[in-house]
């Protein structure tokens, strides 16, 4: 594992100083994460941050809570600021960020220090705001509409990568017949969304999804155009196999790695997972975006929200994570680690593989051209309420064969109500 | 007190020891009664005033009045939820009470080895609701459990896929919360078959009544009290189900196995509404209110 050595070598170091550093602990501060990166990259990836806070001397404590999607870890973090004894800071992200504004500490200090103004697209630094100032700090970006691929299983069924949805109906017929899952999917509902939202941008194109989905307007979640996404989006239940439901997405994303299954629609975060398995980018495994997805992006960016503390070494220890989290060295080493791209504008990629830098050419074209959209199935886009209704909506009408396509329809407007 | 009075002679002599003897309960008792009052009734107010409030991520304390309520019972997914209350309590109570009662009665025969059996059966109640839900999670998985496994002996058409189908992943939650509680059922009916009366068999024996007669006309009637007893403890699992379901489908596929607790759950914890949780919990309390209240009054009249 070639991405694991830098990680060594700075712990070992950390390691040595806060050592040294014990009998002068009194400036140095504690920082408690909240966090739920557990499964095989993304720990990697945070063992990166706690690498870097150590290195200057402050301690780090973990707060990492096991299943994935985060539900857990926010009950749990709710509980904590309830009863007054916030964490340093813990992973929100979206409009979410607004919910815990009067919580948040003010990072307008570090923020003008580092330049973030200069740095990040105005679009995601305004997500980051609370009443104007700052109170998160991004980590990465990652692109949730992409299509990962076994070529060798590719080439087993003698199909072409799809860029179209015609494309990956046909090469999803010909896995099948070769005797490949042609789908790898996990059977959870944010993953069924995940996969609604990229069919809706492909068949529907940027304009379309931003009317549908961010703005909830009725007239587009009920008309021909979502009657056409609908059924795509059924079309590629098919192709799935009857075990799916309940799945995991990183033992989804495996049964691609071991050539089970061709393909997988799923967030860059999949990456991770191909090269912890040891797999090359390009020959082992293939990236591109979802089909008819080229020429747009939907963004999910993880943050972290920093809550006001008493402690005044803390809060010192605080800022310090603040700055180290959006340093060009640390978006370098954790995306490399967590398979997404900087959010760092400007930043040298050279030891980016072609999908990150596939995918940070594609961000900056997007940002310019405005088909750059927040990701609706990772609660970038709508309040947690409405996002909650949709993916019910989306999630039975994936599960229940008997919902028809006008009551699914009837039922996204519904939910789309929701505030 | 009253009943105190052979003391009161004695009073005179020692009155601090007497006294506080008296008092000796009242002040051990407190402290418990005090955190049950508090952490209990306290937090059923609390719950049932946010359900007033238009409390969202955190908790907010502006009123609101009962619209939490009419977004509740415009769910559909709460619907669902009660519709899969409905079938889950009803198959739950009848077949773990069938169950346990015939296993009951059979193991009640004077048969060898009865000890071994009745720990077998009353196992699967020392496990957790979570290891259930885990364990038959695998079982009924399609591709690694009863089907892959039937297929492989050469039952090629074997299909038992209900985990994973819309409509009937409710049963699979059923099979899993009667395998679990059958034998406890089955150890509280043995306990009160082994409290009736052996002369009263003995005399329906000898006026020449069959065994299935007397076990239809003199046992399970007389079984009444544990009848009751055994339905309070099943209906109000059934109600507060919220781990079996989590360990076993998730409230999945879609949300087709949600219940009114994990509805709750999911609304109060992970979509951020407090509120709407707050109203379904309230509901929630008010069924269990419905079987617990009448059930209590009877037993505190009849014991008078």
């Amino acid at each position: 594992m070639k991405f694991s050595r830098p990680a060594r070598r700075p712990l070992g170091a950390a390691l040595l100083a806060t050592g040294l550093l014990a009998a002068t602990a009194a400036q140095a501060g504690e920082v408690e994460v909240l966090h739920w990166w557990t499964s095989g990259g993304e720990a990697k990836a945070a063992a990166e941050l706690k690498a870097t806070m150590q290195k200057k001397g402050h301690t780090w404590k973990d707060f990492a809570v096991a299943g994935g999607g985060g539900d857990t870890a926010m009950t749990v973090l709710k509980s904590r600021l309830v009863s007054g004894n916030p964490p340093a800071a813990a992973q929100i992200k979206g409009p979410q960020i607004q919910d815990y504004g009067t919580l948040a500490a003010n990072l307008d200090d570090v923020a003008k220090a580092e330049k973030w103004n200069d740095l990040l697209p105005k679009s995601i630094a305004d997500g980051l705001k609370y009443k104007g100032n700052y109170v998160a700090v991004p980590v990465n970006v990652h692109r949730v509409n992409w299509l990962w691929t076994n070529p060798e299983a590719f080439k087993k069924a003698n199909a072409k990568v799809p860029t179209t949805w015609d494309e990956f109906f046909t090469a999803a017929e010909a896995l099948q017949k070769a005797g490949i899952i042609a789908v790898a999917h996990g059977g959870q509902p944010w993953q069924d969304f995940t996969t609604f939202e990229s069919v809706a941008l492909g068949v529907g194109g940027a304009d379309f999804y931003k009317k549908a989905l961010i703005q909830l307007d009725p007239g587009s979640l009920k008309g021909a155009t979502m009657e056409k996404v609908l059924t795509t989006f059924r079309k590629v239940k098919s192709y799935t196999d009857k075990n799916a439901p309940g799945r995991d997405w990183n033992l989804a994303t495996a049964m691609v790695i071991k050539g089970e299954a061709g393909m997988q629609l799923m967030g860059d975060w999949a990456k991770g997972e191909f090269l912890a398995a040891g797999k090359k980018p390009g020959t082992e495994f293939g990236c591109v975006a979802a089909p008819g997805t080229g020429k747009s992006f939907t963004y999910n960016v993880d943050s972290f929200v920093m809550f006001k503390l008493k402690d005044a070494a803390n809060t010192k220890a605080q800022m310090d994570l603040a700055a180290a989290i959006m340093s060009p060295e640390f978006q370098e080493v954790f995306n490399l680690n967590k398979g997404s791209i900087p959010v760092r504008t400007g930043m040298n990629l050279d030891k980016f593989d072609a999908c990150a830098k596939t995918s940070a050419a594609d961000f900056s074209a997007t940002a310019k051209s405005g088909a750059l959209v927040p990701s609706i199935a990772h609660e970038m886009a709508v309040s947690a309420a409405a996002k909650g209704a949709i993916q019910d909506a989306v999630s039975q009408f994936w599960n229940d064969d008997k919902v028809t396509v006008a009551q699914a329809m009837d039922r996204l407007v519904a939910a789309g109500k929701n505030k | 007190m009253n009943t105190t009075a052979p003391a009161v002679g004695a009073r005179s002599s020692v009155p601090f020891s007497a006294r506080l003897s008296e008092w000796m309960p009242k002040l051990v008792l407190a402290p418990s009664f005090v955190l049950a009052f508090l952490f209990i009734y306290g937090l059923m107010a609390w719950n049932g005033y946010l359900s007033l409030s238009a409390s969202r991520m955190l908790p907010d304390y502006s009123f609101v009045g009962f619209e939490q309520y009419g977004r509740l019972w415009e769910s559909e997914r709460w619907w669902v939820a009660l519709k899969n209350l409905g079938i889950y309590s009803v198959l739950f109570l009848f077949f773990g009470m069938a169950i346990g009662l015939l296993l009951a009665i059979l193991l009640d025969q004077k048969i060898r080895a009865e000890g071994v059996l009745r720990t077998i059966y009353l196992y699967p109640m020392a496990l957790s609701f979570i290891v259930t839900g885990t364990a038959w999670k695998w079982i009924l998985n399609p591709g690694l459990g009863l089907e892959k496994l039937m297929r492989e002996w050469g039952f090629e058409s074997f299909t038992f896929d209900w985990l994973v189908n819309t409509d009937r992943a409710i049963y699979t939650i059923v099979i899993a919360g009667v395998w679990q509680s059958a034998g406890f059922v089955m150890a509280l009916f043995l306990a009160g078959l082994r409290g009736i009366d052996d002369s009263i068999l003995k005399a329906a024996q000898i006026d020449g009544a069959s065994l299935p007669r007397i076990y239809w006309r003199i046992v399970i009637p007389s079984l009444r009290p544990v009848f009751f007893s055994t339905l309070m403890v099943l209906s109000h699992l059934a109600i507060k189900s919220f781990d079996l379901v989590m360990a076993l489908t998730a409230g999945g596929p879609g949300y087709a196995t949600d219940m009114p607790a994990t509805f709750m759950y999911t609304m109060a914890f992970s979509r951020g509404q407090i509120g709407l949780g707050a109203a379904s919990a309230t509901i929630m309390l008010a069924t269990v209110a419905a079987i617990v209240v009448p059930y209590l009054y009877s037993e505190l009249r009849t014991r008078k």
